[in-house]
């Protein structure tokens, strides 16, 4: 028996997530007593992995699986989930773990559970927290089957450091036909993404028009943070439509959410409840944001940011 | 071209959500019901299709007789006619299994879903009923283009997009995207009379037994109240966020 954890990598270099996983593989190892295995694909250095806790990691090297490609990927993580002898699989809940944690429940006759929060609560029955309607509450969920496919929230169970002195293992697996072909890929590079920031600035229809945004870029930059926007905003097309975020729109799991100019609608909220700590700047104090919040600003956002952009610059360079 | 399309009857994007029963059933008391937005975007998209390359749309949904008031709304939106697969489902394996029969029942090519339904989030149906039927699969779609039997789609990925290519019979894991919001259809008062007498077919499941169930809901814990900050005195709010939240 082990836990089997797929880190994700993008471009050779693990994702923050990864190691998160791999933390939380090794607390389920913990608990079933066995060990965790990691797999990578094309990742330059999969010794990392070994400070998280994972015991053995098995390296796949190959240009063709440079592109994700959800079905050779499922394959390659049920195949190694069987020599493995792997009755619990882990991915992250990104984009692509959450592509292909289904193939992989169906190869491995598995029940599979998303948007997990938390360490299992109990392992007979196998019983996992999850966020449900649309991150307004959660469900205790007991999976039955013998095999379970695990997708971790990002950022709920947090990187935990478990040094171990592991080994690596090349696989060289048969590449799957997979059906469908990767024609372009674009990406919008030299930026912060949403999904991968740990801060995220966000504004919305209190900012006027798309000409204020400069600021909130601004301080987006400060912060090293990725920029976000509201519904509305996106539907105006003041911002891109990869910006928006909510219950429609993107997720945001972040450390650190910063909310310039929005209401809070229960929409809006339901895609940023996961963050950790929430700032809200607005002009009306009874704006529902303000219910939500940790950190709060009741005040005019064209006088406020640029205030907190210099304070910012200087706290950062002192 | 025959084309499914998966309706999940969810709760309204505002609805409050309770549970009854010592917290282990959801409440539907008071809630209003809808398509599942996602969903209703695939909707359109296979409207579309139907009008400006010719297709019939199917919409199949696995739940009790409660759900057909959603089934009448989306054969109003244009849908030709609905299936219902009489099993009240725990998850989304289950709901798979059950809409794997359909497809290898129905001859469908194309078969549009939205990547998760409002309520328990899951994203795992689409994907599975692909592996389960052997039907090549795009999730997260924000675009997609039918020629004769190629088909050209767009997900999004981490900051970014990513073309791809396959061939039909294909599942579809959609989002906005796949239409525009503005581009949603209403259902107008023509299509709500044609609708009623549009054929809802009702079937027996095939038996698929469900591998999770919810032992418990939980609402997060109650948060404390907001610090408020006064305007003039931006360091304070630097200094809380430094020390006492230490996220920066
Ligand atoms: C099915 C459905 C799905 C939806 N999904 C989403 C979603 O995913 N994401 C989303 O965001 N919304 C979503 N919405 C929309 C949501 O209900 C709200 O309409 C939206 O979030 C409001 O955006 P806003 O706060 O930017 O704008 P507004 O509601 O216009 O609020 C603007 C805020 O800015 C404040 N303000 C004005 N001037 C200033 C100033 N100078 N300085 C500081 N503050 C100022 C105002 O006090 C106000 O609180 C959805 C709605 C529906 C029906």
């Amino acid at each position: 028996m082990s836990v089997l954890v797929f880190a994700e990598s993008s471009e050779g270099k693990f994702k923050k997530t990864a190691f998160e996983v791999v933390s939380y593989g090794k607390k389920v190892a913990e608990q079933l007593g066995t060990n965790v295995v990691a797999l990578t694909i094309n990742a330059n250095d999969s010794s990392e992995l070994y400070t998280y806790g994972a015991e053995k990691v098995v390296t796949v090297s190959n240009d063709a699986l440079n592109t994700f490609n959800a079905k050779q990927y499922a394959a390659i993580v049920t195949e190694v989930a069987k020599a493995q002898s792997a009755t619990v699989v882990v991915v992250d809940s990104s984009i692509d773990g959450l592509y292909l944690a289904p193939l992989v429940a169906v190869d491995l006759e598995a029940g599979c559970v998303s948007n997990v929060v938390a360490a299992p609560s109990s392992t007979s029955p196998f019983t996992v927290k999850r966020k449900t309607f649309s991150n307004k509450t959660f469900s205790n969920t007991v999976i039955s089957t013998d095999h379970k496919v695990i997708g971790v929230a990002k950022n709920s169970y947090g990187v935990h450091e478990n040094p171990v002195a592991g080994s690596t293992e090349a696989f060289e697996p048969a590449i799957a036909a997979s059906g469908v072909t990767s024609e372009k890929v674009e990406r919008v590079t030299g930026k912060v993404t949403i999904a991968d920031a740990d801060i995220v600035v966000s504004a919305g229809r209190g900012l006027k028009g798309p000409e204020n945004w400069g600021m909130i870029e601004e301080l987006a930059d400060v912060l090293g943070a990725a920029s976000a926007c509201s519904k509305p905003v996106s539907d105006l097309g003041w911002r891109p439509h990869s910006e928006h975020v909510g219950q429609t729109g993107k997720p945001v799991a972040a450390n650190l959410y910063i909310a310039i100019g929005i209401s809070g609608a229960i929409q809006h909220l339901a895609g940023i409840n996961a963050s950790k700590v929430k700032v809200v700047i607005n002009t009306d104090p009874e704006a529902p944001f303000f219910k939500a919040a940790d950190y709060g600003i009741v005040g005019d956002a064209f006088e406020v940011v640029p205030k907190l952009i210099e304070k910012l610059k200087a706290f950062k360079a002192s | 071209m025959k084309i499914l399309v998966c309706i999940s009857h969810v709760p309204d994007t505002t609805s409050k959500i309770n549970f009854t029963e010592n917290d282990t059933k959801f409440d539907t008391n008071g809630v209003q019901f809808v398509i599942n937005p996602y969903d209703e975007f695939c909707l359109t998209r296979a409207m579309w299709f139907k009008e400006k390359q010719g297709a019939t749309v199917t919409i199949v949904n696995v739940g009790g007789a409660e759900t057909e008031p959603t089934l009448r709304k989306a054969l109003a939106i244009g849908a030709d006619n609905a299936i219902r697969v009489n099993v009240n489902p725990t998850d989304g394996l289950q709901v798979a299994k059950e809409l794997a029969a359909v497809v290898k029942n129905g001859g469908y090519d194309l078969v549009l879903a939205g990547k998760e339904s409002a309520d328990y989030n899951g994203q795992m149906v689409p994907g599975m009923l692909a592996s389960l039927t052997d039907f090549n699969f795009i999730n997260g779609c924000v675009g997609i283009e039918v020629d004769g039997r190629s088909v050209s789609a767009t997900r999004e990925i981490d900051g970014g997009n990513e073309t791809l290519s396959s061939n039909l019979p294909l599942v579809i894991g959609g989002q906005k995207g796949v239409v525009e919001e503005k581009d949603l259809r209403i259902p107008n008062m023509r299509g709500i009379m044609m609708a009623r007498k549009k054929p809802l077919q009702v079937i027996e499941g095939v038996g698929a037994t469900a591998a999770t169930s919810v032992q418990s809901f939980e609402k997060p814990a109650p948060k404390g109240a907001v610090k408020l900050v006064d305007a003039d005195n931006v360091d304070e709010l630097i200094s809380l966020l430094h020390n006492e939240a230490k996220v920066i």
